[in-house]
């Protein structure tokens, strides 16, 4: 379990935590780790940018971040992965009975989810190194200026609601909560150290920002 | 074709159609185009399609409209709905004419939301959304309904009552499973079948999401349980991406070789799904169609569920938890007058920690509106814990609410052998499914005898029968009255339970508690009676859960009765019960609940807080140790003394910690919590002798219009009821209007709103522009991820509240009527 991250989600900014707080968020993976219901869906999309729209045949957009994220891609692919219902009814269900609970829940799904994400990625990141393409780093709605309107054709061109059961509320939000869409660019030029995740977030003050190393 | 859809699947295998939406594709549906469209656009296309699949040899063809609904297809929209489903109900019909045989199946989809309180959509709007296309496509001459790829048991509930209650076409229903047999809302297959059997559907099975291959042994899990013909309509195999195109593992032959031996295992009608086309069909049907069809035989158990599981009703004694329920509980029916569902949620989580298998679940009371009551707890129940409900009520309307918005196959408590009684409920059971206990008395009373009972026993299900409902789905409550007033009750009522067991082969059920009315000690009297039911057949058990005795009964039993291997379950619960009581509910946390940090500072690191004083214990979050502090503090000290010098200075040097990025979230919401329950132990002792309870003032909270996301608010909500603030909770999702009415009514001075998106900001801002409107007193206070200083101030609010503790400085600095400042009270 990825305590660090666990932290940053409550907030700590590389504080350490106290004996309690470590028990508790200890005790929350184990039950988490029992009840989720880790999925994932992925597919290969072809990419076209013209005049800073950017197409990948289930939806068209234009952002700037997106398009510098994409840079020499000729493909993408679009990754949608969710812990299920399962992890929401858990963090719920103590949001009834033990705040403390819920938030410490909360956070561990989090971690437990980019976790899980980045193991996902990893995988694809090898099939495509054998194929001599190179990845990007994950972007998703919401970050910078890509618009979180482009959900909706992301998911529905991944099927996600029907093959992993992400579904969109009227105001856009992934349900589960414990959800996470995005592009991974696929390009032939390889770019290592580039900013990505949370250090590519223009909010520099916020609490829950990674200390980089 | 003359015999309808059911005959044929009694004489024979019968066929379904394969995919639509890559055939559609094929002819030049273009990506992010809906589909539905073409039943108007392209009519020739669609019944091109149908027409290859009847000839291709399927006996139903299904209408292109999966994905057709008002959420989809709004009403200010290009299309008109109406015209949508009437279009594919026709090409499919046209097709079947040309074809000169097959059946027309009105398709029904997932909406593509998820229900609350999973997601956003209610359940009564899904029914709607349902309804309107039933009404249309049976209008429109489909010959049955199906609903189908339902990931989530509660929307196909809302589907299959859409159906039921506006047609009298058979209804078909086929969910989608995982590879490790269970629906994407965690339900697994018995449950699902539980749901759908009780719901009256006339075939049900599985599709999509996995290819045949992976769908046999959910086949088998459903053969073994289910007494209705079985549908199985798989994916061409399991895909994946090449070159951006989607392929699958399995090419048709080796479809139709998998199919036939899903055929030959006993499923009866067989099908395609997503990549599947005519040709998959076409070798599907010539290599099962001369398949023996066997229909699965009547299984006859007796089961409920929940959204998650079921629990079969039989050999097994079933524990049914009888805590939710105010007869004689002045607490409890305190908590239904003031609306306290946190209450009533502990009742259900302890019983259920403790090792109920069901809850009862009885919100009577006089004053109160029972039918929205039970249909709220019900509500908040299954939203939190996943056992199977007992509906428990004499007013049939608050039955027929909690029914309708169940989510699962309920037990319904109770029926009895009066006419007016048996004809109201039995419709109910008929239409939304349910296991029913019934009461052995009538018009005459409550038999004396076994014999009197076993007849009315009878008589109950002969009614039943008339109804549809089977003795499967009723329990035989034989009724025990205390023996106290009657030296041989428990006789006649074992006896009572011996009779349906072997001359009825009925199944039983006890409220086992009413033995010892009127007895000191009732628990002892509780346990051998119960002991003495169980031997006697009993299969199900309405009892507290939270009683060792009744739970030693119980275990023991199970051990005696061969039920138990080597005694393990015993073991296990000897070893629990030996153990401290828990207090806070639920697995708590060891650290929540007030076992000491395993470092202390300068401490003693022994356990118990009682040695730490009480502000010790709240500065370090442990709740059991400060229920220990108080109450022995209480002894010494006046109440107020206590909160004013103890509980406020630790509160409030937590709070600055918080401020000052020294205290973190969980600390201070564990520290939160031990406040609350050593202010609980303060208040029963103030309700003891007769003090009244004072708050600092009320303050509304609510997660605005389109955002779900309500932890935050929820953080908020605990440290405000801390600091002695009344808060009225509207949830999440709320209407504008919603929030000013409530202001209004109440006249309070502040409300909190919580937004975390961008998306849902203008939902914020308009809360707020009703509220200077038709409120203008109120003080505005907003907070959420996306919210900043500036961001709050354009869109009018009063202050912005970067953490939880913010909110309650800026509380203590508006003006309640009416309340002291400054003074702190529970």
């Amino acid at each position: 379990m990825d305590m660090r991250e666990t932290l940053r989600y409550l907030g700590y900014r590389g504080h350490g935590a106290d004996d309690q707080t470590l028990e508790l968020a200890e005790e929350c993976w184990e039950e988490l780790e029992q009840k989720a219901e880790r999925r994932v869906c992925f597919k290969e999309f072809p990419l076209t940018v013209r005049e800073s729209i950017i197409d990948m045949g289930c939806f068209q957009t234009k952002s700037q971040a997106l398009e510098k994220n994409l840079k020499h891609c000729r493909q993408v692919v679009l990754f949608a992965a969710t812990l299920g219902v399962q992890a929401d009814s858990l963090i719920r269900r103590y949001s009834r009975l033990q705040m403390s609970r819920a938030v410490v829940m909360q956070a561990v799904a989090a971690a437990m989810l980019e976790e899980y994400c980045d193991q996902v990625n990893e995988e694809i990141r090898r099939e495509y190194e054998k194929k001599g393409l190179y990845l990007r780093p994950r972007f998703s709605p919401g970050y910078g200026d890509f618009p979180i309107q482009c959900q909706s054709g992301l998911l529905g061109g991944l099927e996600a609601g029907k093959r992993i059961g992400i579904t969109l509320t009227d105001s856009l939000l992934m349900i589960p909560s414990k959800s996470v869409s995005a592009v991974i660019g696929v390009s032939p030029v390889r770019r290592e150290c580039i900013v990505k995740g949370c250090e590519a977030c223009g909010s520099t003050d916020c609490i829950y920002r990674r200390e980089t190393v | 074709m003359s015999r309808s859809v059911l005959e044929e699947i009694r004489r024979r295998k019968v066929f379904c159609d394969g995919g639509m939406g890559s055939l559609l594709q094929a002819k030049g549906l273009k990506a992010g185009e809906l589909p539905e469209t073409w039943n108007l656009l392209h009519p020739e296309i669609l019944r091109e399609i149908h027409r290859e699949y009847l000839d291709a040899g399927c006996d139903i063809v299904t209408t292109n409209t999966f994905g057709a609904n008002r959420l989809k297809y709004p009403a200010a929209g290009e299309f008109d709905l109406k015209e949508i489903v009437r279009a594919a109900v026709v090409n499919a019909r046209q097709a079947v004419k040309e074809a000169g045989r097959g059946f027309v199946a009105l398709d029904l989809g997932p909406t593509g939301k998820l229900l609350k309180p999973l997601g956003d959509l209610d359940f009564d709007e899904a029914y709607d959304i349902y309804r309107e296309v039933v009404i249309w496509g049976c209008t429109a001459g489909a010959d049955l309904i199906l609903t189908e790829t339902m990931s989530d048991g509660y929307e196909a509930k809302a589907a299959i009552l859409a159906a039921r209650e506006n047609s009298r076409l058979p209804v078909f229903a086929t969910m989608v499973f995982d590879g490790k047999g269970k629906l994407l809302t965690g339900g697994d297959v018995e449950s699902a079948v539980a749901l759908l059997e009780g719901l009256g559907v006339d075939a049900l099975g599985i599709n999509c999401g996995l290819g045949p291959m992976q769908m046999k042994d959910i086949l088998r899990e459903i053969l073994a349980v289910t007494s209705l013909p079985v549908i199985v309509n798989p994916n061409a195999g399991l895909p994946r991406s090449e070159n951006g195109t989607t392929v699958y593992d399995i090419d048709e032959d080796q479809f139709a070789e998998a199919m036939e031996e899903i055929g030959r295992m006993g499923a009866n009608v067989l099908g395609g799904c997503c990549g599947t086309t005519p040709g998959h069909i076409r070798r599907l049907v010539s290599r099962c169609q001369d398949l023996e069809q066997v229909l699965p035989g009547e299984k006859n158990r007796t089961v409920i569920s929940s959204y998650t599981h079921a629990v079969v009703i039989d050999r097994e004694p079933v524990l049914i938890g009888e805590r939710i329920n105010p007869t004689g509980k002045s607490k409890f029916k305190q908590a239904l007058k003031d609306h306290n569902l946190e209450y009533i949620l502990q009742e259900g989580v302890r019983q259920q920690d403790n090792g109920a298998h069901v809850l009862d679940v009885n919100v009577g009371l006089p004053e109160i509106d029972e039918p929205q009551m039970m249909e709220e707890t019900v509500k908040e129940l299954q939203s939190i814990i996943d056992l199977p409900l007992q509906i428990d009520t004499s007013d049939i309307k608050a039955m027929e609410r909690a029914m309708r918005i169940y989510n699962g196959k309920p037990l319904i408590n109770s029926v009895n052998g009066k006419q007016e009684s048996m004809e109201a409920v039995f419709p109910l059971v008929k239409r939304y499914g349910g296991v029913v206990v019934a009461l052995v008395l009538d018009e005459d009373g409550i038999p004396d005898t076994a014999q009197g009972r076993i007849a009315v026993a009878k008589k109950i299900y002969k009614k039943a029968a008339e109804y549809g409902i089977s003795p499967k789905d009723i329990l035989i409550d034989g009724l025990c009255l205390t023996v106290s007033s009657d030296s041989r009750g428990a006789l006649t009522t074992l006896e009572t339970l011996r009779r349906v067991r072997d001359e009825l082969g009925g199944k039983t059920i006890l409220g086992v508690s009413n033995i010892s009315f009127g007895l000191p000690q009732r628990e002892t009297i509780n346990g051998t009676f119960f002991t003495m039911a169980l031997a006697s057949g009993l299969n199900a058990a309405i009892i507290n859960p939270n009683s060792q005795i009744m739970m030693r009964a119980y275990y023991s039993f199970r051990a005696l009765w061969d039920m138990d291997a080597q005694c393990e379950d015993y073991i296990r619960a000897c070893r629990m019960m030996g153990e401290p009581p828990k207090t806070v509910p639920c697995r708590a946390s060891k650290a929540g609940a007030g076992s000491a940090p395993k470092a202390v500072p300068g401490g003693s690191g022994s356990s118990g807080g009682d040695s730490m004083g009480l502000g010790n214990c709240i500065r370090r979050g442990m709740a059991e140790g400060a229920k220990e502090a108080v109450k022995e503090l209480l002894e010494q000290r006046d109440a107020l003394d206590i909160i004013n010098e103890e509980m406020i200075p630790a509160l409030d040097q937590v709070g600055q910690g918080f401020e000052q990025g020294t205290v973190f979230l969980p600390q201070l919401l564990m520290s939160a919590e031990a406040a609350r329950a050593a202010f609980d132990v303060i208040k029963d002792r103030m309700a003891q002798s007769g003090m009244s309870q004072e708050k600092k003032g009320t303050v509304i909270l609510a997660t605005v219009k389109g955002d779900i996301h309500d932890i935050g608010k929820n953080i908020v909500k605990v440290l405000l009821e801390n600091y002695g603030y009344e808060v009225v909770d509207l949830g999440k999702d709320v209407a504008p209007e919603r929030i000013v009415d409530a202001a209004v009514e109440r006249r309070v001075p502040l409300v909190g709103l919580s937004a975390l998106m961008t998306t849902t900001v203008p939902g914020m801002e308009e809360t707020i522009r009703q509220l200077r409107e038709k409120a203008p007193w109120v003080k505005v206070m907003v907070g959420g991820a996306v919210l900043t200083e500036e961001y709050a101030r354009t869109i009018g609010a009063d202050r912005y509240c970067r953490d939880a503790m913010a909110s309650v400085n800026y509380a203590e600095t508006v003006t309640f009527a009416g309340s002291e400042p400054n003074t702190l009270l529970v």
